[in-house]
């Protein structure tokens, strides 16, 4: 079990906020923390790592007390034994794979653990190589398999998949989700992207303003209205065509262009550059793979 | 006509003990002043600079006060080590130390500034401690500025005149560098000397700072 209670003043870029978050994550689970960004997402996991402190709280992992205020007890991030996978992987540019990834290693006699790691990940072509050669995706594999090497208490994650595109997204998620499984190790994964909560977490936190507002499992969260059967979009009308008895109305949704056919009663008081829904029923939407 | 090398010996000599010298002591200095928060910050920095904007006569002067044998420190020195200071080469060391201490640390103080705090944070939460972050992380990354710092430090003590002469005097053999060998030889209406050490020094001077430029871009384009 691992508790986290935390506050602390913090300035974002929309101005000053109080952050004040208290949860806590059974164990061998993998919890998800989603929020716009300026939530206060990655400060709580620095809370947790030691890389930044609380103003006042309480940190205990395992039996572990990691961070009491009222005792007056901080552990450095050094004697945390946590795995922190940073957003931009934080390799170190002049070690080759290899020597990053034995850095990690507290005892040198585990080297075999290296080269199963980076067999398991396919990366052990390019352990010689340094990581400004390699692309985003396998640059945060080795970064991944690196924060494992320290055989951590708890796993943390900071959007590390944010900048890769979306197959290498999905792809690296279900290396991820296969990692979590093997080793179990309590896990907190910030994002904010929902395709990944549904995808790896069983418990989800939402944050906004500094503050959980919502927390239980991704079905029952977004339940209600991300998973019923309608379609809904808000977008926007480009023209308004009559043809007949009808109008053709094209609506600009995100980037693309739909035309949806309306009455000329329904259309007698719409304008181009109104906001509108464009919504379908449950029975009539056709899905296809791309 | 026969040349002397001692001045230029000497030169060497001078600028390759404080160059090791300030490599101990800058290092540290430099990393010092920019992790640190601390107030005393604001004073130890303008301090290292004031070389850069005093003239080096009035280093020279004080430690000449400093050190001389009717001072404090001169005479405690001489009496209980049997070191002097003042007219010798451990005084051209202690003169140069100083001198071109901005010039070993500002550079090394920059690269310590401009390094990623992520990756020290990234080398602390793999658990190594500052040391080790230091040793195997940052110093290793910010190779170009070590160098610069070394080589000018280097080169900056090869042309130092004022306060050499202001410590050292001109004795042959111990404190004569080139420099003030260039000075003397001048005055002395020898043109012909005088320009040959001149002419090693400024070959010397573009050859360090040359290889320097050389090796550092060599350097951003294994690192980028």
């Amino acid at each position: 079990m691992i508790k986290v209670r935390a506050k602390k003043n913090l300035l974002t870029s929309h101005g000053p906020m109080r952050l004040a978050v208290d949860f806590q994550i059974p164990d061998k689970e993998l919890i998800t923390l989603f929020g716009p960004s300026g939530s206060g997402k990655t400060t709580i996991l620095r809370m947790i790592a030691g890389l930044t402190d609380p103003e006042e709280g309480f940190i205990q992992v395992e039996d572990e007390v990691w961070f009491d205020s009222d005792k007056g007890i901080n552990r450095p991030v050094q004697e945390r034994q946590i795995s922190f996978v940073f957003q931009d992987y934080n390799l170190f540019p002049n070690m080759t794979i290899l020597e990053n990834l034995r850095y990690a290693l507290k005892d040198k006699k585990e080297e075999g653990l290296v080269y199963e790691l980076l067999e398991m990940t396919r990366l052990t072509e390019l352990k010689d190589r340094k990581p400004a050669t390699l692309s985003g995706g396998q640059k945060q594999r080795v970064a991944l398999i690196r924060a494992l090497l320290r055989k951590p208490k708890i796993f943390l994650l900071d959007e590390p998949l944010s900048s890769l595109d979306l197959e290498l997204r999905l792809k690296l998620q279900d290396e991820i989700l296969a990692l979590y499984e093997r080793l179990k190790i309590p896990t907190v994964f910030v994002t904010h992207d929902l395709s990944e909560i549904f995808k790896i977490s069983s418990q989800i936190f939402i944050l906004e303003q500094g503050k959980i507002s919502r927390s239980g499992k991704p079905s029952a969260i977004f339940g209600e209205e991300a998973l019923s059967g309608k379609f809904k979009f808000v977008g926007n009308i480009l023209e308004l065509k009559r043809e007949d008895f009808l109008y053709i109305v094209t609506v600009q949704i995100g980037n693309h262009l739909t035309k949806v056919v309306a009455t000329e009663d329904e259309a007698k008081d719409w304008h181009v550059g109104d906001r509108v829904l464009v919504a379908a029923k449950a029975f009539n939407p056709i899905i296809m793979r791309i | 006509m026969s040349l002397d090398w001692n001045p230029l010996i000497l030169t060497f000599q001078l600028a390759l003990v404080t160059t090791i010298i300030l490599m101990f002591v800058g290092i540290p200095l430099a990393y010092w002043i920019a992790l640190t928060r601390g107030k005393w910050k604001y004073v130890i920095e303008p301090l290292v600079s004031m070389p850069l904007v005093l003239p080096p006569t009035v280093l020279g002067f004080y430690i000449l006060l400093f050190f001389s044998p009717r001072s404090f420190l001169g005479s405690f020195l001489e009496t209980f080590f049997h070191v002097k200071v003042v007219f010798t080469f451990l005084g051209l060391v202690i003169g140069s130390v100083l001198f071109s201490l901005p010039f070993m640390v500002n550079p090394i103080k920059a690269g310590f500034q401009s390094f990623p705090k992520s990756l020290i944070e990234a080398s602390y939460a793999l658990g190594k401690s500052k040391k080790e972050t230091l040793l195997k992380v940052i110093l290793p990354n910010i190779k170009p500025a070590l160098w610069t710092g070394i080589v000018m430090a280097f080169a900056h003590t090869i042309g130092e005149f004022g306060v050499v002469l202001m410590i050292g005097g001109n004795i042959p053999g111990e404190t004569r560098v080139a420099s003030i060998a260039i000075f003397g030889e001048v005055e002395a209406l020898n043109y012909s000397a005088a320009n040959f050490y001149s002419g090693i020094l400024f070959l010397i001077s573009f050859g360090i700072l040359f290889v320097l430029n050389v090796v550092n871009k060599k350097d951003f384009k294994v690192m980028s």
